[in-house]
């Protein structure tokens, strides 16, 4: 009886996921331009916070660089757009940004804690400056134009890079590199003696998870037309990453995705009118998640239903 | 070429001034209270903004608002540590774990303060003009409010340095970042220490404001330029040595007037790059245990 609950239960997530995502995929057909271009957005913090989560949610080691490979895929498109089909272009915007993550994560995630979150923020800082002043002192110019695309091709390559990054995640957390993953979170000194190849295992999951961020900004800069290094290596995008993931809670697999969901759609409608308040609000959000949520949103499930398995043994009658 | 010389080391040294006491405020936030105070820009800019708003709107003497924006922030700053931090680093399990959490909380507070002060002061760019007069040093000419910051930053640093050194409060916060679990069994009241520590840093980034209000313009969103600039010196002085951010405030100035003088536009980028290979070769910086 109890298995066969569980098992029922284990079903629903899965299901309602691939419901979730035939709606999605269909959704050009239907939802006016307004709700596209509002769910790319959505799906675009999902494929942040996503990409975040795989690498820092098991090991622990707080990334602020999502910026960095995000605006490496921005730069990548504005570059190369007039020049190859854009199927190209998101492809090589992932490769670069997997390139720049393997460089960095071999150079750095020997750093420990604190050291690799501050390496990060500069990480994205460095090459925002460096790209200003190639810019101001080579090109005589601040910003470029990218060619747009037309909306729904942006949704629906969102969507696409957003299928591969949960059947990536899906499938690394089931693999024995997850759970490798996850010890070294736990202790990765401990991770270390039983023989998991600690150094290349984090290099390569950071550099993995980079190439959804630098694509995911490829086929942004589309839609939004003109871009500076101010608006690409934006650490704002690192920070909402991390808050989205958080709040979501890093423990399941659903929870970047909720996190991600909730708060960028929060984003889209408080944004135009209350422009300053709804960071404020963030900020507050973030503040309150780590003091009183340390699991997230979905941390708060098992506290639920156990808080509910109590009250029905408490009466068992009613 | 001697007055080129000359004109680029004090530039630095003026610059370096403000670094160094920035990064002092921040250094003691992180080497005591173990926090990696990402808000800490967010204090200067108060300072600067409360500054600017004593000096225009009521005629008050930017030197007097020292003695406003300095208790307001420290205020600030120990209470923020009694509820937020304190309450983090009881339910924590290690230190790794306390400084991770608190520097996302102080990601979240760096928005909220940040946030708030646009809304009530806005975008736009707030300047004044205070001691703008020019004084000549063996033919370089500088700003009087420049030499007040650097003579602020020093007096600071030296007023800093024998409290710790010499008072029975300085032996106690050395004592405490040294040896948390110890000093408190050595009867060190240790919550009331590490509050002291974080509210002196908040106050000595409000100090800074107010220095950076009379010589430079300030605006809501200028805090989080000068947290990363804090960043950078404290690592290049070793992280939680304080005496090692004074001197590598003063380095960083250095190096920023020298970039600045060849190629003005790659000031920032050569910080970033200096603060990531020295991550890289020494991550402990100059005067790191």
């Amino acid at each position: 009886m109890r298995t066969r609950q569980t098992t029922l239960i284990s079903l629903i997530g899965p299901v309602l996921l691939g419901l979730a995502l035939l709606l999605l995929a269909s959704l050009p057909l239907y939802a006016s331009a307004y709700t596209v271009i509002l769910v790319t957005s959505i799906l675009m913090y999902v494929v942040l916070a996503m990409s975040w989560a795989m690498f820092s949610g098991p090991t622990g080691y707080i990334s602020l660089a999502p910026a960095a490979f995000f605006g490496m895929g921005i730069y990548t498109a504005a570059a190369l757009g007039l020049k190859m089909p854009l199927a190209y272009v998101i492809l090589l915007a992932g490769l670069g940004s997997f390139c720049l993550a393997l460089l960095v994560g071999a150079l750095t995630l020997r750093l420990k804690g604190i050291y690799f979150v501050i390496f990060t923020i500069g990480l994205v800082e460095l090459i925002k400056n460096v790209v200003l002043w190639y810019e101001v002192t080579f090109t005589g110019t601040r910003g470029r134009f990218v060619v747009p695309v037309d909306n729904n091709t942006v949704y629906n390559i969102m969507l696409a890079i957003l299928v591969l990054l949960l059947l990536t995640t899906y499938l690394l957390r089931r693999s024995r590199f997850g759970l490798a993953l996850q010890s070294i979170g736990e202790d990765e000194l401990a991770a270390a003696h039983v023989g998991v190849n600690v150094n290349p295992l984090k290099t390569i999951v950071f550099a993995v998870s980079a190439i959804f961020m630098g694509a995911a900004g490829a086929i942004m800069a589309t839609r939004w037309s003109y871009v500076d290094p101010y608006i690409a290596f934006n650490p704002l995008f690192s920070f909402m990453a991390v808050l989205m993931a958080i709040f979501g809670g890093l423990g399941r697999f659903y929870g970047p995705i909720l996190g991600a969901v909730f708060i960028a759609y929060l984003e889209e409608t408080l944004i135009t009118r209350f422009p300053y308040h709804y960071m404020l609000i963030f900020g507050i959000v973030l503040v309150a998640t780590i003091l009183y949520l340390p699991g997230g949103v979905v941390g708060l499930a098992p506290k639920l239903r156990n808080w509910f398995t109590r009250r029905r043994r408490a009466h068992p009658g009613g | 070429m001697l007055v080129t010389i000359l004109d680029v080391v004090i530039a630095g040294l003026l610059l370096g001034g403000l670094y160094a006491l920035i990064a002092m405020g921040l250094s003691l936030q992180y080497g005591v209270a173990r926090v990696l105070n990402v808000s800490h820009g967010e204090f200067i800019m108060l300072g600067g903004m409360i500054t600017w708003t004593l000096t225009t709107q009521f005629g008050i003497n930017p030197l007097l608002a020292l003695g406003i924006c300095g208790p307001l922030t420290f205020l600030l700053g120990y209470i923020l540590h009694k509820t937020i931090f304190r309450s983090l680093a009881s339910n924590a399990e290690s230190v790794g774990i306390f400084e991770g959490n608190s520097m996302l909380v102080s990601f979240g507070l760096m928005f909220i303060i940040q946030n708030l002060a646009l809304v009530i002061w806005g975008p736009e760019i707030r300047g004044y003009s205070y001691l703008a007069q020019p004084v000549n040093i063996g033919g370089a000419l500088f700003g009087a409010n420049r030499l007040l910051t650097l003579s602020f930053a020093l007096v600071i640093g030296l007023i800093f340095y024998f409290y710790l050194a010499r008072t029975r409060m300085g032996k106690a916060i050395r004592a405490a970042a040294q040896d948390r679990g110890a000093a408190a069994l050595m009867g060190i009241n240790i919550n009331y220490v590490l509050a002291m520590c974080f509210a002196l840093g908040a106050a000595m980034a409000g100090i800074a404001g107010m220095l950076i209000s009379m010589a430079y313009p300030v605006n809501a969103i200028m805090g989080f330029e000068y947290t990363t600039i804090a960043i950078i010196v404290v690592v290049l002085g070793g992280l939680g040595s304080i005496p090692g951010s004074f001197i590598g405030g003063f380095l960083l100035g250095l190096v920023g007037s020298v970039v600045t003088y060849y190629q003005p536009g790659l000031a920032l980028a050569a910080y970033y790059a200096i603060f990531i290979l020295l991550l890289l070769i020494r991550p402990t910086g100059i005067m790191g245990r």
